[in-house]
């Protein structure tokens, strides 16, 4: 397993003082809580935080901790010594839910995570509620119907090991579901003592589309036309997540005019909006021909795009 | 080869469900019911009408409760200042979301 510089991970000196590493672990968390932070790595970060601040804010397990002397780097291939732990009485208490790294379950053991695994409040009888995230494509909420979602489950063998265990569920998706909403599935999760089994509880997010972005329950498009197109208007085939449509461009329309067309993004409650913004193509001057048209153009055209600048 | 599933499941979407009872937004939260009426007091969350026993929230509720909880413990910041984050928090995030609609 891995060493863990526990200093180096709240930035703090090996003599600091039980207030500095208070005050670190404050400033850190506040910075990588993932409730609050928009780094990439927050969650991770956020639990190495908690991880390092459990054993350097209890004087027992700093100690312990200490003892394995400085010539350690974070990363290094570490094994505890065989004498360790003798003579130490860890306390539990604090933390939560933070899965705690391997390398300190070694030194403190199970017993040193404090309150952890069963999530609050259920009893035993009850099994316990999963969560899973998955990425569906922005269709799927569109059309609803059917997606095969694999799921790995930890799971216990038949000597008792934890054991990821792939699952495949068929699961209807609800049509209209938004980025961020949860489909719940009832009785899917851990089965219970008494029988009864938690709820699974699917967390969706959409796959980048090749066409589309989405924001909340609106779609938005990128719809390239030519410039006669948008200056004399047109009507121009549009794909939409519901089907090509037909799209009228108004004459004089500019580049970055935004169309809406109500009722056609998400089919939540209530529907969102689909929003088509125009994207003015060049067409290129490759040949004779088309160098005609620009040269003519320019001829006819008493046009100065910048006009506004008075140089 | 394990078998594979084909019964297709359906569920709902947790966030429109509003039939949660003050009783069981405590319970999914582990937490006491007084603490969930301070959260309703301090505007944190809504769904809140008449008598607590009648109150109803939705699974968007217990998002926001869970999150509210997290910030109260890891942060070690008094349910006032849980409320403000999470204003500010929905603040940014609404800017964010208009600054991509003109982009």
């Amino acid at each position: 397993m891995e060493f863990k510089d526990y200093y180096k991970i709240m930035g703090v000196a090996r003599d600091a003082s039980e207030t500095q590493i208070k005050q670190a672990y404050r400033k850190l968390a506040r910075k990588y809580h993932p409730d609050v932070s928009k780094e990439k790595n927050a969650e991770a970060r956020f639990k190495e935080l908690g991880e390092a601040y459990e054993v350097l804010k209890n004087p027992e397990k700093r100690a312990a901790y200490d003892q394995l002397g400085s010539g350690h780097s974070a990363g290094e291939q570490f094994r505890p010594p065989p004498d360790w732990g003798a003579g130490f009485e860890f306390s539990g208490g604090g933390g939560d839910s933070a899965a705690y790294s391997e390398f300190f379950e070694a030194l403190f053991g199970r017993q040193g995570r404090g309150r952890h695994a069963t999530r609050g409040g259920f009893d035993a009888a009850h099994g316990e509620d999963h969560h899973a995230k998955v990425l569906l494509d922005l269709e799927a909420s569109f059309a609803g119907g059917t997606r095969a979602i694999s799921l790995r489950v930890p799971d216990l063998d038949a000597s008792g090991r934890l054991q990821l265990k792939e699952r495949t569920l068929n699961v209807q998706i609800p049509k209209g579901i938004l980025a961020g909403q949860t489909i719940r599935l009832a009785g899917q999760g851990a089965r219970g003592a008494g029988g009864g089994a938690g709820d699974l509880y699917i967390e969706v997010d959409f796959q980048p589309h090749r066409l589309y972005r989405v924001d909340g329950r609106d779609v938005y498009l990128d719809l390239p036309v030519a410039p006669w197109e948008a200056v004399l208007g047109a009507a121009v085939k549009t794909p939409t997540p519901s089907g090509p449509i037909d799209l009228k461009i108004p004459p004089g329309s500019k580049g970055g005019t935004k169309l809406r067309l109500r009722g056609r993004g998400i089919p939540a409650q209530p529907a969102g909006d689909f929003f088509v913004v125009l994207q003015i193509a060049l067409p290129p001057a490759n040949d004779e021909k088309s160098g005609a048209a620009y040269r003519a153009m320019a001829a006819a055209l008493p046009f100065d795009p910048r006009a506004g600048f008075g140089v | 080869m394990p078998q594979r599933e084909i019964q297709v499941l359906t569920g709902s979407i947790f966030e429109q469900e509003s039939a949660l009872s003050i009783e069981d937004l405590g319970r999914l939260c582990a937490a006491d019911c007084a603490l969930i009426v301070e959260l309703v007091d301090e505007g944190i969350l809504d769904g809140a009408r008449g008598e607590a026993a009648e109150w109803r929230f939705s699974g968007a509720a217990l998002r926001r409760a869970r999150a509210a909880l997290r910030l109260q413990r890891d942060l070690q910041i008094n349910l006032a200042g849980v409320a403000l984050a999470l204003e500010l928090m929905d603040e940014i995030h609404a800017l964010r979301r208009r600054l991509r609609g003109l982009g």
